[in-house]
């Protein structure tokens, strides 16, 4: 296949095994520091987890209130509530701040589930090779064609009480395949060279191989695979959120949207409702992938513009 | 060539079987009694001899006194005879007739978008690919399409488009006031509905494949055979020529992996829209707690992406010459 071909060069070039660490690290910090994709995604990561963290604190309104004196007013600084209310009187921008808030867990989370399944699925065909990696790969692929969201349909209109753990643990456990597929390959091209035949040489066992040999060396494809991850599962999560199969109980970006649909805001002219939810989600996973390139750009010096 | 597609029809299968086991298995196993959620949450509107009908129906389509192995047998005896159970929100019709009746708004939604959107996000992707401002441009408008949720994008064009300049009708499938006919005024109402659903998810999915196929370019560009030719004197065309072939497969692949995405897309703009397609099936019978529609629409949503990736397959092979020579050995 071409896409293991095309992982494989970059392996080539992310793995530069003979560099000695430090100066590796000063070089990457350099090239950081110019990648303008780079800085322009985390300021923007950065002043949207301050809002997460920070936003609460500063406006302590309960996103679910309903402030029945206060109902569909637009976005007003006089009256302290920045970006309106909805149509029950709740505050719109305690909503956005909380609903950043599950974002970022459901991402953190979510997304490092998935990380590790593909890691463990992925490392483990491809070290092991044989009748195993024929075995994860059937897995792998089955689980790759099966639709997350029709899964989640059928398990989770059946629970009675969902929280946004579940909903995490559930978005990790569907949203593997692609990344073990692609630490399988990383793992195939890592496992015929001559540091790994040494390692195992020297009577090592597999994980530990794995743990110290092979998982340091695409260390960086690994934190670009989490990334990668951490977007999807935000975008996964307001889509449920979206259908009304998000957490009960709970505020998110993507409630604030089946909220603001299904109350008809959009008849009503409440743009304020339903505009910053999207931007926030929009920001966040756009910030996400933009770092992506970036950091592929600064890992890998093949794709750094001259 | 036969292996290959051997492997891949397995694959489908045992996906198929996973997919109805899960299907089998979740009722029964989550925690409270299905029928007795149904009925406490359907017994109230109905009457008596109805609901003691119903629950007959239910207990008796579930089979629940019989022994789990059996329980399952019937259940894929019924599922292959099409029989999914009866659907609440379509007053007891079968459940596949009201599925049937929501695919073609679905399928009219999604392949064009799937296609047009695939052709030209490719296009444009190895346009931009290494041309400063062409990448500077489209770049950063790629990213931030594909970062876009779908129902959010359809709400902002149907608030620009529908409600601020009424230029598109809001919802719906077509006019409340019209009755599908084989008319020129219904059809020009059914396109004037369909535009702005249609339009979303083409330009979230178009952010995708112009990113994906700008980054392919730039690695082809950069490899070996891009620098011999460059070296012999090939004009720029030629290897951007080669490179663009030679990165649309991995574009093909990922067309593949993306429609469980792109599907799921679809469903939620369908309900921003109240499209009536399979998505407000989905939402409604959530609403209304419509199992048995809900368990037929995952099997169909299934079903249809298993068909989709099998299609995608047959195209690879066509596409990739590699694949028909040497499929032999290769890990598929």
């Amino acid at each position: 296949m071409t896409a293991v071909g095309q992982v494989d060069a970059q392996s080539e070039v992310t793995a530069p095994l003979t560099a000695p660490p430090v100066k590796q690290q000063r070089e990457t910090l350099f090239f950081a520091l110019r990648s303008k994709k780079f800085l322009i995604s985390v300021s923007i990561l950065l002043v949207l987890l301050v809002i997460a963290i920070v936003g609460p604190m500063l406006d302590p309104t309960d996103p679910l209130l309903q402030n029945g004196a206060h109902v569909m007013a637009p976005p007003s600084f006089h009256d302290g509530t920045w970006f309106g209310t909805t149509i029950f009187g709740e505050d719109v921008f305690s909503q956005f701040c909380n609903g950043l808030r599950a974002s970022f867990f459901i991402g953190f989370l979510g997304g490092g589930f998935a990380a590790l399944l593909g890691m463990a699925i992925g490392f483990t065909a491809g070290y092991k090779g044989g009748w195993i990696d024929e075995i994860l790969n059937m897995l792998t692929n089955v689980f790759l064609v099966i639709p997350t969201l029709a899964v989640l349909l059928v398990i989770t209109a059946y629970l009675s009480a969902r929280g946004v753990l579940f909903e995490a643990v559930f978005i990790g456990a569907t949203s593997w395949p692609w990344a073990a597929r692609a630490i399988r390959a990383q793992t195939f091209s890592l496992r015929s060279r001559d540091f790994i035949d040494l390692a195992r040489l020297s009577g090592r066992g597999g994980w530990k191989v794995i743990v110290f040999e092979i998982a340091p060396n695409m260390s960086s494809y690994l934190f670009l695979t989490y990334i990668l991850l951490f977007g999807g599962a935000i975008l996964i999560a307001a889509s449920l959120d979206f259908i009304g199969l998000g957490p009960m109980g709970a505020m998110s970006l993507g409630l604030m949207m089946f909220n603001a649909v299904t109350s008809a805001s959009l008849v009503l002219g409440m743009w304020w409702w339903f505009v910053p939810p999207g931007i926030g989600i929009m920001a966040l996973v756009g910030a996400l992938y933009v770092m992506n390139v970036g950091l592929d750009e600064i890992f890998n010096p093949k794709l750094r513009e001259l | 060539m036969r292996r290959y597609f051997g492997r891949k029809i397995f694959t489908y299968v045992i996906t198929f079987i996973l997919a109805a086991t899960i299907d089998w298995l979740i009722p029964r196993f989550m925690p409270g009694d299905p029928i007795v959620m149904l009925m406490t949450t359907h017994a109230s509107n109905l009457s008596p001899a109805n609901a003691t009908a119903l629950y007959s129906y239910y207990s008796g389509l579930f089979g629940l006194n019989m022994p789990l192995w059996q329980q399952y047998l019937n259940f894929w005896g019924s599922l292959l005879h099409g029989n999914l159970g009866l659907s609440i929100i379509g007053n007891g019709q079968p459940v596949t007739q009201v599925i049937m009746a929501a695919v073609p708004y679905t399928l009219a939604l999604l392949i064009p978008a799937i296609l047009l959107s695939w052709w030209a996000g490719n296009s444009f992707g190895a346009l931009a690919a290494r041309r400063k401002w062409l990448d500077n441009s489209i770049l950063p408008i790629g990213y931030i399409l594909t970062a876009t949720p779908y129902m959010w994008l359809g709400l902002l064009l149907s608030f620009l488009l529908s409600y601020t300049f009424r230029i598109f009708p809001l919802s719906g499938g077509y006019g409340y006031n019209l009755v599908p006919t084989l008319s020129l005024t219904f059809a020009t109402d059914l396109i004037a509905h369909w535009m702005l659903p249609f339009l979303s998810l083409f330009m979230v999915m178009f952010g995708g494949w112009a990113i994906g196929m700008r980054n392919m370019i730039i690695y082809e560009l950069e490899s070996d055979y891009s620098r011999y030719l460059e070296s012999l004197g090939a004009p720029q065309g030629l290897i951007r020529k080669y490179a663009f072939r030679n990165a649309m497969l991995p574009q093909i692949t990922g067309l593949a992996l993306q429609l469980g995405v792109i599907v799921a897309g679809a469903l939620v703009t369908e309900i921003v829209f109240a499209y009536p397609g399979v998505g407000s099936l989905v939402f409604n019978s959530i609403k209304n707690e419509d199992y048995f529609l809900m368990q037929g629409i995952f099997l169909f949503i299934i079903v249809g992406v298993l068909v989709a990736n099998f299609l995608v397959d047959i195209v690879y092979v066509i596409v990739d010459p590699r694949t028909r020579v040497a499929m032999r050995g290769g890990t598929a």
